[in-house]
C-alpha cells in the first residue's frame, strides 16, 4: 500500500473507507461472469455450442462455490485477524450435520436450515473462541487441530445421531421457497450456492472494509499496539471468530442440502487441511484469494484426477510448489506483485 | 425471471438427457477411491474388471464398451454423488459400477434410482446399501452375510465364551453386531466387547485387556491394509496360546499380504470368507493364472467383486440384446446365476443381492507357505439383515 | 493389577520411542529456523521403503538396512533443502506449509506409483520376534529393541548437543539465531547438517516403524499429525522436551486404551489439549 492511500489528517475516515470499499470493475465482470455457465447452449451461435461444456459441469461449480464459501470464512479469521485454524471444518460439520438432522426430522426448507445451521455453528464458534484465542503459533494450530478431531471421534462414535460411518441417511430434499427443486444438473444446486455464497461474500466485503475490519487487521499485525489505543482486541477477535464459523456452517449445510448427502468427512482434518491448502494458495488477506484458490485448486483435482484417477495427487503437488516457488503470498499475492513490478517499470 | 429461464433450461436439459449416446456404445462410468487410503480396494478391482474386458472383448450384444473412470479419493458420498451425476449427465453413461466403500455407494444410489441407472456395487458390504436404487445390484458380499455365519459357527464349535474386538465405525459395527447374533443365537455368551480406534497404531493394549479376561475364543474385525499384520503380530507379542484361543475373523484379517507379514503368527487363525485365491477349482485356478500373469500379483476379494460384476454387466446386457434399460437391465440381472471363480452364485430375485457359498477357512502351512485353508462352507448363504427386514414386511428399495 | 501397570508402562514407553524418534528432528528444526516442514514424514517414509526394498529384493539382514535408511533420508533432505527450502527461509510459515505439504503430495503419489498401494511386508529377524516370559510378565523382544533404540539415540542427541562444538552451535542458533549469526556463526550450515540429522532420524524411524505399524504410501499424511503432536506437546527445539512428550504420549495413550478403551480414540487429542491449555509452548517450550 503506497502512502498517499492512507488517511492524512486532512481526509475523513468514511471517505477513506468507502474509497476502499469501492466496487472495481473486474470484481463485477467476475461475478457477471459466474452466471454464464447457466446459458444453455441451444441458446448460443452454432458454431460455439460445441466447445460449451460449462452446463455439464454445474455440480462441480456449485461445489466449487460452496468450498469457496468455506475459504473466505477460514480467510476471515486467517487473513484479517491472523487467526490459523487445522481444525475449521469442525463448523463445516457441525452446519453439515444441522441441516441434514433438521432436513430429516423437522423440516425440509432449505433457507430455514441455513439459517438454522448458522446459528448452531455460530454459537459453538462463540463458546470455542474462550478456548481457542488465548493461544498463539504452533499451540494454536495444534488445539485447534485437537478440538477438531475429538468433535469428529465424537460423531463417529455417536451413530445413534450421526449414523456413524455410513453417513447421515434419510435427509429429505427441501424445495427453495416451496417450490425450485434440486435437479440432477445442479442448476438448482448451483444458482443457490452462488447466490448465498455471494452474498455472504458482500458481507464479508463489507466487514473487511469497515472500522471493525481495521482493527482486526491491526490486531493481525500488531497486536500490544492496538491494545494500546484502546481497541478491545479479545472482543473483535471473538466476534469474528463467531462469523467465521457461522460462515463454515453454512458452507456445511449448503454441501447437506445440495447434495443430500452428510457424512463424517465433512469433519475431517483432511477438509481443515485442504481448506488451508487452498486459501494459502489463493492468498491469503485477500476475499479474491480465498475464490481463486478454491477455483484453481478444484478444478486442478477434477482435470488431473479425470486424467489420471491413480496419481494425480502428484500434480497438484508439483501445482503448490510450483505457485509456492514463483509466486510467494499465493496466486493473488503474485500476481498484484508482477502488476505492482510492471506498473513501476 | 428466474422461473422462465428456469424453465428453459430445464428443457434444454432434458433435451441433451434424451439425446442417446452414440447408439452402438455402452458407457459404463466406474466410481472408486484410485487414490489415497482405500487405493489398494480400488487398484485390485479394477485388474480384475480390465482382466475380465481382455478375456471376454470390448463388445457385448453388437455394442462396444467404452469405460470412464473416476476417483473419490476416499471416503467422500459428496464428492461420490457429483461425479455420479456427471457421469450421467455429461459423459452420458448407462452404468454405474464400482463402489468400494459404503458411504459412497449409499450416495451414488441415489442417483441410480432418480436417473433409472442400472448400478453395480462390486465391494461395498453393508446390508441396506441394495434399497437405495430398485436398479441396484450386489455381486460382492455383505458383513452380517459371513460374520453372523462365523457367530453361529463358533456356537457349534464348543466355543463358549467369546472376546470381540472391532474397528469402531461402521463396518466394523456391522461385523460386530453380525457375530453377536450368530453366536448368542447358538447358545454362546460375549464376556466383553472392545472398539478400537478406526486410526489404530498398536493394538497391544486391547488384545492384553482381551487375554485378560480368559476367553474362549477372540473375534477381531479390522479393515483391510496395515492393520491385518499388526493384529497379527500383537498377538505373538501379547503370547496369547492359539490352542487355548481360538482367533476368528472375516477374510481381510488373514488376506494374502496380511499373512506374509505375519508369517507363523497366523497359523491357527480361522476366518470366514466368499472367495481366496487358495480356492480349489479349475475356473479359479485360471482366473489366478490369468491374473498374475497379468499384474504380477493375486486377486482378493477385492478382485472377485470386480470380476463377477463384469460377469453380470455382460450376462445382463447379452440377455437384453444390448438395451440399456435400467429396468430391463435389473430384470435380467435378477435371478441370474452362474459358476464364478469362487464358486456357484446368484443374485437373489428379491433383493437384488448376492447368494453364494461361504467358507470356512483355518491359515496353514502349506510347503513353505502360508495359506488360508478351507475346512467348511454353507451353500446358499443370503444376507441375513435383509431376510429378518422381509420377515418383518419392510420394503426392498 | 501389578502385571498390568507393568505391561503399560512397558508397552507404552516403547511406542514413546517409537514417535521419539519420529518426532525430534522436526521438533529442532522448527525450533531453530522456524521452518515448518510438514514433509518430515515424507522422509520417515523413505526410510521405511528403504529397509523395505533392501530386505525384500536385495535380501538385506534388518539391522543393516537401519543405516542406510537413515543416509537415504538425510540425503534426500538436503537436496530438497538445497533445491527448495532455501528459497523461503524468513518468508511466511504459510508459505513454508503449502510447499512442504506439496512435497507431500509428491512423495504419496511417488510412493503408489513406484511400490504400488499395497501394505509393505516386513519380516524382521527371529530373534527379533517374539517375547521374553518372565514370572507373570510377557515383554515383546521388539519392543525391547526400541527402547533400547530411543534412549541410545536420546542419550548420543543429548550429549552431542550438550558438549560438542557443533552442539554448542546448535543450540545458539536456536537460543538466538541473529545473535548466533553476528557471532560468526554459520547457521545456514548449522541449519543444514542439523536438517539432515533430523530427517535421517526420520528415516530411521520409519524402517523401525513398519513392524508396529505398517507402511504404505499414505505414511507421509497419516502419522504426520501423530509428529505435531509430539512437537507441540513436548515444545518446539527441545530433544528433552520431544523425549518427555513422547514418552507421556505413548503411555498415556497405552493406559487409556487397556483401562479405558471407550475413549481409545479421544486419548491422544485430550492428553495434548490438556497439556496446551496447562502450558501452551509446550512441556519444555522456551517459546
Amino acid at each position: 500500500m503506497n502512502a498517499s492511500a492512507l488517511p492524512g489528517p486532512a481526509t475523513n475516515l468514511q471517505t477513506w473507507i468507502a474509497a476502499r470499499a469501492k466496487w472495481h470493475p473486474a470484481e463485477i465482470v467476475f461475478w457477471l461472469g459466474c452466471l454464464l455457465p447457466l446459458l444453455p447452449a441451444s441458446l448460443l451461435p452454432g458454431f460455439l455450442q460445441k466447445y460449451w461444456i460449462f452446463d455439464s459441469y454445474l455440480q462441480l461449480l456449485s461445489q466449487i462455490a460452496i468450498t469457496a464459501l468455506f475459504a473466505i470464512s477460514l480467510d476471515l479469521i486467517l487473513g484479517y485477524a491472523g487467526v490459523v485454524s487445522l481444525g475449521h471444518a469442525a463448523f463445516f460439520g457441525l452446519g453439515a450435520y444441522a441441516a441434514g438432522l433438521i432436513a430429516k426430522f423437522w423440516f425440509t426448507d432449505p433457507l430455514l436450515g441455513l439459517a438454522c445451521a448458522a446459528l448452531l455453528s455460530g454459537a459453538i464458534g462463540f463458546l470455542a473462541s474462550f478456548v481457542v484465542l488465548r493461544f498463539h503459533g504452533l499451540a494454536l494450530i495444534m488445539i485447534t487441530l485437537g478440538l477438531g478431531q475429538l468433535l469428529a471421534e465424537g460423531a463417529n462414535s455417536a451413530t445413534w445421531l450421526t449414523g456413524g460411518a455410513d453417513g447421515l441417511q434419510g435427509i429429505r430434499a427441501g424445495k427453495i421457497f416451496g417450490t425450485v427443486e434440486f435437479d440432477i444438473f445442479g442448476q438448482t444446486a448451483y444458482i443457490y450456492a452462488l447466490m448465498v455464497a455471494f452474498l455472504l461474500f458482500l458481507l464479508s466485503r463489507r466487514i473487511t472494509n469497515s472500522p471493525f475490519g481495521l482493527s482486526l487487521q491491526g490486531i493481525r499485525d500488531n497486536s500490544r499496539r492496538m491494545l494500546a489505543i484502546g481497541a478491545p482486541n479479545q472482543w473483535h477477535l471473538r466476534k469474528v471468530f463467531t462469523i467465521s464459523a457461522a460462515m463454515a456452517g453454512i458452507a456445511g449445510a449448503l454441501l447437506t442440502q445440495t447434495t443430500q448427502t452428510c457424512s463424517l468427512e465433512t469433519l475431517t482434518f483432511q477438509r481443515s487441511a485442504d481448506v488451508l491448502v487452498i486459501l494459502i494458495l489463493g492468498g491469503v488477506g485477500r476475499l479474491y484469494g480465498a475464490i481463486a484458490g478454491t477455483i484453481i485448486y478444484m478444478i486442478a483435482r477434477d482435470f488431473f484426477s479425470d486424467v489420471n484417477p491413480q496419481f494425480w495427487y502428484f500434480w497438484i503437488g508439483l501445482l503448490l510448489i510450483g505457485v509456492v516457488s514463483y509466486m510467494p503470498n499465493g496466486l493473488l499475492g503474485g500476481l498484484n506483485w508482477l502488476l505492482l513490478k510492471w506498473r513501476r517499470a | 425471471m428466474r422461473l422462465f429461464t428456469t424453465t428453459i433450461l430445464a428443457a434444454s436439459f432434458a433435451t441433451a438427457l434424451a439425446l442417446p449416446a452414440a447408439a452402438q456404445e455402452v458407457r459404463i462410468g466406474i466410481i472408486l477411491s484410485y487414490s489415497g487410503q482405500f487405493a489398494d480396494t480400488a487398484d485390485q478391482m479394477d485388474r480384475a474388471i480390465k482382466l475380465f474386458v481382455k478375456q471376454n472383448g470390448e463388445t457385448v450384444a453388437g455394442k462396444k464398451l467404452v469405460f470412464f473412470r473416476k476417483d473419490t479419493g476416499g471416503i467422500a458420498p459428496d464428492v461420490a454423488k457429483r461425479l455420479a451425476q456427471e457421469l450421467v449427465v455429461r459423459d452420458k453413461v448407462d452404468i454405474l459400477a464400482g463402489f468400494a466403500l459404503t458411504p459412497n455407494a449409499l450416495a451414488v444410489g441415489d442417483v441410480s434410482a432418480q436417473a433409472k441407472k442400472f448400478m453395480v456395487v462390486m465391494n461395498a458390504a453393508t446390508s441396506i446399501i441394495t434399497t437405495k436404487s430398485p436398479y441396484m445390484a450386489r455381486t460382492s458380499v455383505t458383513t452380517p452375510m459371513l460374520n453372523q455365519t462365523l457367530g453361529s459357527w463358533a456356537a457349534k464349535n464348543g466355543m463358549k465364551r467369546v472376546y470381540t474386538m472391532v474397528s469402531d465405525f461402521g463396518p466394523g459395527h456391522d461385523g460386530e453386531a453380525a457375530f453377536h447374533a450368530g453366536f448368542k443365537a447358538g447358545g454362546g455368551e460375549i464376556i466383553g466387547a472392545a472398539r478400537t480406534p478406526v486410526a489404530n497404531p498398536d493394538f497391544a493394549p486391547f488384545l492384553q485387556r482381551a487375554k485378560d479376561a480368559n476367553p474362549d475364543g477372540m473375534y477381531i474385525w479390522v479393515p483391510g491394509g496395515a492393520m491385518p499384520a499388526a493384529v497379527g503380530k500383537a498377538i505373538v507379542e501379547r503370547n496369547i496360546d492359539k490352542n487355548k484361543v481360538k482367533i476368528m475373523g472375516q477374510d481381510e484379517l488373514t488376506g494374502e499380504n496380511a499373512i506374509k507379514s505375519m508369517g507363523e503368527a497366523a497359523v491357527g487363525i480361522v476366518t470366514v470368507s466368499n472367495y481366496d485365491f487358495n480356492h480349489q477349482s479349475a475356473k479359479n485356478k485360471a482366473f489366478v493364472d490369468s491374473f498374475f500373469k497379468e499384474y504380477g500379483r493375486n486377486p482378493d476379494i477385492f478382485s472377485i467383486g470386480g470380476w463377477d460384476g463384469m460377469h453380470l454387466i455382460y450376462e445382463s446386457l447379452k440377455k437384453t440384446g444390448g438395451d440399456t434399460d435400467a429396468q430391463k437391465l435389473i430384470d435380467a440381472a435378477k435371478g441370474m446365476a452362474w459358476e464364478s471363480p469362487r464358486g456357484p452364485m446368484s443374485i437373489d430375485p428379491e433383493t437384488r443381492d448376492v447368494v453364494q457359498t461361504v467358507y470356512m477357512r483355518r491359515v496353514e502351512k502349506v510347503g513353505d507357505r502360508f495359506l488360508n485353508v478351507e475346512f467348511d462352507k454353507v451353500e446358499n448363504v443370503k444376507d441375513p439383515v435383509k431376510e429378518q427386514m422381509k420377515k418383518e414386511g419392510k420394503p426392498m428399495q | 493389577m501389578f502385571t498390568s501397570i507393568i505391561g503399560v508402562l512397558y508397552d507404552g514407553f516403547a511406542y514413546g520411542m517409537l514417535l521419539f524418534v519420529l518426532s525430534v528432528g522436526l521438533s529442532v528444526t522448527l525450533g531453530m529456523m522456524n521452518f515448518v516442514n510438514l514433509a518430515h514424514c515424507a522422509f520417515a517414509m523413505l526410510g521405511g521403503y528403504v529397509t523395505v526394498s533392501l530386505i525384500n529384493l536385495a535380501g538385506w539382514p534388518f539391522l543393516a538396512t537401519l543405516p542406510l535408511a537413515f543416509l537415504a533420508a538425510a540425503a534426500a533432505s538436503v537436496v530438497l533443502e538445497r533445491a527448495l527450502y532455501r528459497n523461503l527461509y524468513g518468508k511466511s510459515d504459510l508459505d513454508q506449509c503449502l510447499l512442504t505439504i506439496g512435497i507431500v503430495f509428491v512423495a504419496v503419489a511417488g510412493a503408489a506409483y513406484i511400490f504400488g498401494t499395497l501394505q509393505q511386508p516386513i519380516k524382521v529377524p527371529e530373534w527379533l520376534r517374539g517375547t521374553w516370559v518372565v514370572g507373570n510378565f510377557t515383554f515383546g523382544v521388539y519392543r525391547a529393541f526400541l527402547i533400547v533404540t530411543g534412549l541410545v539415540l536420546a542419550a548420543v542427541l543429548i550429549l552431542m548437543l550438550e558438549y560438542t562444538r557443533f552442539g554448542a552451535t546448535v543450540r545458539a542458533a536456536v537460543d538466538n539465531q541473529r545473535m548466533a549469526r553476528g557471532l560468526g556463526v554459520d547457521v545456514d550450515r548449522v541449519f543444514m547438517l542439523t536438517f539432515a540429522l533430523g530427517s535421517g532420524l526420520a528415516g530411521l524411524g520409519g524402517a523401525l516403524a513398519i513392524e508396529i505399524v505398517g507402511l504404505d504410501h499414505n505414511f507421509a499424511l497419516t502419522y504426520l499429525i501423530y509428529v505435531l503432536i509430539v512437537v507441540s506437546v513436548g515444545g518446539m527445539g527441545s530433544i528433552w522436551g520431544s523425549f518427555a512428550a513422547a514418552t507421556v504420549l505413548g503411555i498415556s495413550d497405552m493406559a487409556g486404551k487397556y483401562w479405558v478403551p471407550q475413549i481409545g480414540s479421544f486419548l491422544i487429542y485430550l492428553v495434548m489439549v490438556g497439556i496446551l491449555m496447562w502450558r501452551p509452548l509446550g512441556l519444555f517450550g522456551k517459546r
